[in-house]
């Protein structure tokens, strides 16, 4: 039997970072607060975070204001789509190991 | 075997993420229960203004098309009671399911102001606000017979628009309403008889089919 661990992105090996990519799969964008507000997580750590996301071009961020404040959204990019869909298919192959 | 299962919680977990960033999925069975409830009250109360306009019993072979025999003035009168009415089940069926709502939501520790509820909120309020205008418009120029599938039939396009946005078994509550509309728009008469049912009994089997397939579980699981 072939290895299925090799298939699992270790990027998405983290709660935040699986929560940001499931948010994004389903929203076509969605801004910062809002992620915060959907992980329960501090400014500084969901930052952290969606930096890694970005470095590795699966998600694209979009800087832009409401009025004077800073509005930044967030979407996912083709290369994210499609390396969430293989993470997915990774678990769901894990669990069809056990049968 | 753990990383069976450390799988199958991740997949969860993602499916949860995505229900809970995209719906609004909050929204209590008993709020349809209570509405309902004040559906039928106000289709009572209307029915014995109905009864006290025409001077006897209505509704006989539950046929409301019959003319008053009162003065015009007491029309005028029994006509904006009846509006009376309208309003305060409208505002009673509102606050009484925004109640068990903001209860459910409380208890799972979801905002009760986040973007899926204002995406919801718009999507429901704009058919029904249109809706309203429509049936405004009725009444002014007389179209007494078009304000129940009027109702009736906008409350239904708002409902199967929610559905997108909310707990997608809202969608079957719609179509009802809709079946009704329609079924209205050539039974005139039957105006009254048609709201309740779809007002009234839709709601409270919807909430109660809502209570129990999603709510009764977690109040087990809690105790």
């Amino acid at each position: 039997m072939k290895n299925p661990i090799e298939h699992l992105n270790k990027i998405f090996d983290n709660r935040v970072r699986l929560g940001v990519m499931s948010t994004l799969m389903v929203n076509e964008e969605i801004n910062f607060n809002d992620l915060k507000q959907l992980m329960d997580v501090t400014d500084g750590n969901l930052a952290s975070h969606l930096a890694t996301l970005e470095e590795h071009g699966y998600i694209k961020v979009h800087k832009g204001f409401i009025g004077r404040k800073t509005n930044t959204t967030y979407s996912i990019t083709k290369a994210g789509e499609k390396s969430f869909k293989e993470h997915i298919e990774a678990l769901e192959n894990m669990i069809r190991g056990i049968r | 075997m753990t990383s069976q299962h450390q799988s199958l919680d991740t997949l969860q977990d993602i499916k949860r993420m995505m229900e809970r960033s995209s719906r609004f999925i909050s929204l209590s069975g008993w709020s349809g229960v209570s509405a309902g409830c004040c559906a039928l009250i106000g289709a009572w109360l209307a029915h014995e203004k109905l009864q006290q306009m025409f001077g006897g019993p209505v509704g006989r072979d539950w046929n409301y098309a019959v003319r008053g025999h009162q003065s015009i003035p007491d029309q005028i009168a029994s006509f904006y009671d009846l509006i009376l009415i309208g309003i305060c089940t409208f505002v009673a069926a509102l606050i009484s399911s925004f109640f068990f709502t903001w209860l459910r939501s409380r208890k799972q520790k979801t905002p009760l102001w986040d973007r899926t509820v204002q995406r919801l909120m718009w999507n429901t309020a704009l058919p029904l606000g249109i809706g309203g205008l429509v049936i405004l418009r009725c009444l002014q120029l007389g179209y007494f017979e078009m304000v129940a599938p009027g109702c009736l039939i906008f409350y239904g396009l708002a409902l199967v628009n929610a559905s997108k946005y909310t707990l997608g078994e809202i969608r079957y509550m719609g179509y009802g309403q809709l079946i009704l509309g329609v079924i209205n728009l050539w039974n005139v008469g039957s105006g009254l008889l048609l709201w309740a049912i779809g007002f009234g009994v839709l709601h409270i089997v919807y909430g109660l089919v809502m209570w129990w397939k999603y709510e009764r579980i977690s109040q087990q699981s809690n105790s």
